[in-house]
């Protein structure tokens, strides 16, 4: 491969890896409100929340663009109170995917919360937890395998960004350019096929290697929490 | 003391019960239904009253009138559910210890050695609930409800998953906590032969209303 290609590489990792990184915290947020409590404008919520998995990913980009591009009412906010500007930076692309990939990460969390007896919480505020105690030493710990599950698949998703990257920070070398953009430009200069296929390739391995990983840290959660407990013997 | 008058409702439901426990086993008979886990919740502090008062010894824990409600972690009133409700994620060890851990140390009246004794459940402390029985579940469900030293001890057919063989191992071991420890205990049960075993009154539970038992217990004794 050679120096774009890595730095293609790279810039997709560093992305993805935030974009999961800042998701994680809103998402158990989000999927532990939709899984245990009701409130006015729940449905509204999880609408928004999904919204992103059913779109054009370009609209989402495009609205972005519109927001939080330079001439856009919050963009121009940020840019003159803090310095800051995501339009066409590697940011404003961790935001793009974090946008894209949250419905994946809260959909497993929230399934695990639901399976996670709510009864047990009940037990340990008897036992003297108050409630987030309670949720940060029985719920999480439980939901575990669901958070991994979530955060993979929100890291694939990262790293597959393509629609809303496009419209929201465009196809910048080395700034916004990351494996599927670079895949996508290589495919459309002459000469381009051996990148095309090595980065398609890439991505191939990168895939296989985070649901690997997701398989396997399952499974060590499962064991650390006792899940699999019942098939070793019972002595 | 545990002194309580409660009221409560839910759709058509409506509960309203009151009592005075100074020491000893109340036991709480009454079909299924009838509201008497109702009443254990809402003692523990995990539903609100509709209306109502419930003192323990002379600190006031709920008082709708004056707008008191103490919330479920600060009460110390220790439940034991039907199945046990162990963490499935800790061992028994870290169930035993996850009331106790959270108890100021000046308040603790039990320490996880003598509960491991009075229990036996010593062989069983580094399992994990899945590897443990229904009754060793129970027994160490009981143990982690003691070592938060609880103020009382609210039991919610602890044995009604067990077979009679293991209700007969189980039962004992409540004498005994009943016995030794002192604490007030709330002891709930559709089996009026449990109940008249631990308790020294009888309430009954039906459609909502706590009311004493037509038939005294030293009638079945």
């Amino acid at each position: 491969m050679n120096a774009d290609e890595w730095q293609a590489l790279q810039l997709s990792a560093r992305v993805a890896l935030w974009a999961t990184v800042a998701c994680i915290p809103a998402g158990v947020l989000v999927a532990w409100l939709l899984a245990r409590r009701d409130f006015p404008g729940k449905f509204v919520l999880e609408i928004l929340v999904q919204l992103p998995m059913v779109l054009p990913p370009v609209v989402p980009g495009y609205l972005l663009l519109m927001l939080l591009g330079t001439q856009g009412p919050v963009g121009r906010w940020l840019d003159q109170s803090f310095g800051i500007v995501l339009a066409f930076t590697w940011q404003g692309a961790v935001l793009a995917s974090a946008i894209m990939a949250f419905p994946l990460l809260v959909q497993p969390i929230r399934v695990a919360f639901r399976l996670v007896d709510a009864r047990l919480e009940q037990a340990a505020t008897t036992l003297g937890a108050t409630r987030f105690d309670a949720f940060r030493s029985v719920t999480l710990p439980l939901a575990l395998p669901g958070l991994i599950a979530g955060a993979v698949l929100c890291f694939s998703r990262s790293l597959g960004e393509f629609g809303a990257t496009m419209a929201f920070v465009g196809n910048i070398p080395g700034e916004t350019r990351t494996l599927p953009l670079a895949i996508y430009t290589y495919m459309n200069v002459p000469g381009g096929e051996g990148a095309t296929l090595r980065l398609a390739l890439v991505s191939v391995a990168l895939a296989s290697a985070a649901l690997v990983a997701s398989h396997w840290l399952t499974r060590v959660a499962e064991r650390r929490l006792g899940y699999r407990d019942q098939q070793t013997n019972r002595a | 003391m545990l002194s309580f008058d409660l009221e409560f409702s839910r759709g058509t439901f409506a509960l309203s019960a009151s009592d005075v426990l100074e020491s000893g086993a109340i036991g709480i008979c009454g079909p299924s239904g009838s509201g008497k886990t109702t009443l254990l919740a809402l003692l523990a502090g995990l539903i609100r009253p509709a209306r109502g008062t419930v003192v323990s010894g002379d600190e006031v824990l709920v008082d709708t009138t004056a707008g008191v409600f103490t919330p479920a972690w600060r009460r110390h009133f220790a439940l034991v559910f039907q199945d046990g409700q162990l963490f499935p994620h800790l061992t028994a060890r870290g169930n035993l210890l996850y009331g106790y851990r959270r108890r100021d140390p000046a308040q603790r009246r039990f320490h996880l050695d003598e509960i491991v004794d009075l229990l036996e459940i010593d062989a069983l402390v580094e399992r994990r609930p899945a590897q443990l029985s229904g009754g060793e579940r129970q027994r160490v469900a009981l143990g982690r409800a003691l070592l938060c030293s609880p103020r009382v001890l609210l039991l919610d057919e602890p044995l009604a998953s067990l077979d009679d063989r293991l209700k007969q191992q189980i039962l004992p071991f409540l004498l005994r906590v009943k016995e030794e420890t002192g604490i007030p205990m709330l002891y709930v049960s559709h089996s009026r032969a449990e109940v008249e075993f631990l308790a020294d009154r009888i309430l009954r539970m039906e459609r909502g209303r706590l009311e004493p038992d037509s038939a005294r217990a030293d009638d079945h004794r």
